[in-house]
């Protein structure tokens, strides 16, 4: 009996070792863009009936049943009253009579997949959630909480404006930039929580699974869809609300919104999603 | 043990292991006599000739010690669940 054990955990073992082994040699170099291929070919060769563009309808992607269900919610989408929030939000001037278009590229209109990017002054990354909130700010106006509805309203209207334009994400010529990336990446790998799940355990190893009634989303494609209307919620969220609640479900201790760590992790995330639409805002159930 | 504190300890076990949360089994695993099973985890059947109870055991406490890449939660080594309480579940589990 024990030599039966040893044997099976010894086996165990071995096979750990190789299936991490290649894991830790690419920790050497980083390489995003091999990185991003791999990434996506995973999924690909994981759900071969689903087109690259599919998986930004996260669990709606995974099977016809869901299909059905996303089809019939989008006669009469859940996220409509905030999206028409934003528009309305955004179009307002603040009390200096400036917009929040006056603080973005474009006017911000249709520039949501070039978000988060690397700002080389700062060196760091910059998510559109951070961005909004700093345009109040130097408009004299209180920041809005990364978590609640106004934030959703506005990343909703920005992210509707530019539907169907593919993720970009850019890491430039920077180490900071890399550091940041490959700090995301780790954050994503790494098991945390009671429950001693990373990011990973459940969107990469097992997307299109049910966890009770609940279908896990595929990681790839996750943020083009935000913010989400969550039927689990009763309402909008934001990237930082998926993030926090993530570690929150984990039994993990979340960090704060906007956090270098979850600036790192969606600057991570966003990159290996560059080529897919963006689809926000979208609905969950 | 026999008798009445056995049938106990299995019907705190299957509790333990449908309820959300302690155990929670159900959430990953298809157990007979569960509504909406999870699919991550191996439907729990037959485990009586697949495993020993200090397998069990061993794979509920922690089975990152067998499978590093393992889904499941280490019940034991993050105290979700006590000694006492694994035992129960694997009672539970000894009965499918």
């Amino acid at each position: 009996m024990m030599l039966r054990l040893a044997i099976r955990t010894a086996v165990a073992l071995a096979l750990g070792v190789l299936a991490l082994a290649p894991a830790a040699r690419a920790a050497d170099t980083v390489d995003p863009a091999a990185d991003k291929a791999a990434f996506q070919k995973f999924f690909t060769d994981k759900f071969p009936k689903l087109k690259l563009e599919d998986f930004v309808n996260g669990p709606y992607s995974m099977n016809e049943d869901l299909h059905r269900q996303w089809e019939e919610k989008e006669q009469f989408p859940p996220y409509e009253f905030s999206l028409e929030a934003g528009k309305e939000m955004f179009s307002k001037p603040f009390k200096n009579g400036k917009t929040y278009a006056d603080c973005f590229p474009n006017q911000g209109i249709g520039i949501r997949q070039n978000y988060p990017y690397f700002d080389e002054t700062e060196g760091k990354v910059i998510t559109l959630e951070l961005a909004l909130n700093r345009c109040r700010e130097a408009n004299g106006e209180a920041p809005f909480s990364y978590v609640r509805d106004d934030m959703a309203a506005l990343t909703a209207y920005m992210a509707f404006t530019s539907r169907g334009k593919l993720m970009d994400i850019k890491i430039p010529n920077d180490p900071r930039a890399l550091e940041a990336y490959q700090k995301g990446k780790e954050y994503f790998y790494t098991r945390r929580g009671q429950l001693n799940f990373s990011c990973a355990t459940c969107h990469i190893q097992s997307p299109g699974e049910r966890i009770r009634a609940e279908v896990l989303a595929p990681a790839l494609g996750i943020l083009n869809a935000m913010p989400i209307y969550r039927s689990e919620w009763s309402g909008m969220g934001t990237t930082s609300r998926r993030f926090t609640t993530c570690n929150s479900q984990i039994r993990g201790v979340p960090l704060n919104p906007q956090d270098d760590e979850y600036r790192n992790l969606e600057y991570y995330l966003s990159y290996v999603s560059n080529g897919l639409p963006i689809s926000g805002p979208g609905a969950r159930p | 043990m026999a008798g009445p504190a056995q049938a106990q300890s299995v019907a705190e076990g299957q509790k333990l292991a449908f309820e959300r949360s302690k155990g929670n089994c159900l959430t990953c695993h298809v157990i007979k006599g569960g509504d909406l099973p999870g699919t991550i985890g191996p439907e729990l059947s037959g485990l009586k000739a697949k495993y020993s109870r200090d397998e069990l055991i061993a794979i509920v406490s922690d089975e990152t010690k067998r499978n590093p890449q393992t889904v499941m939660p280490p019940f034991g080594r993050n105290r979700i669940l006590t000694e006492k309480e694994i035992s129960a579940v694997v009672d539970f589990l000894q009965t499918l």
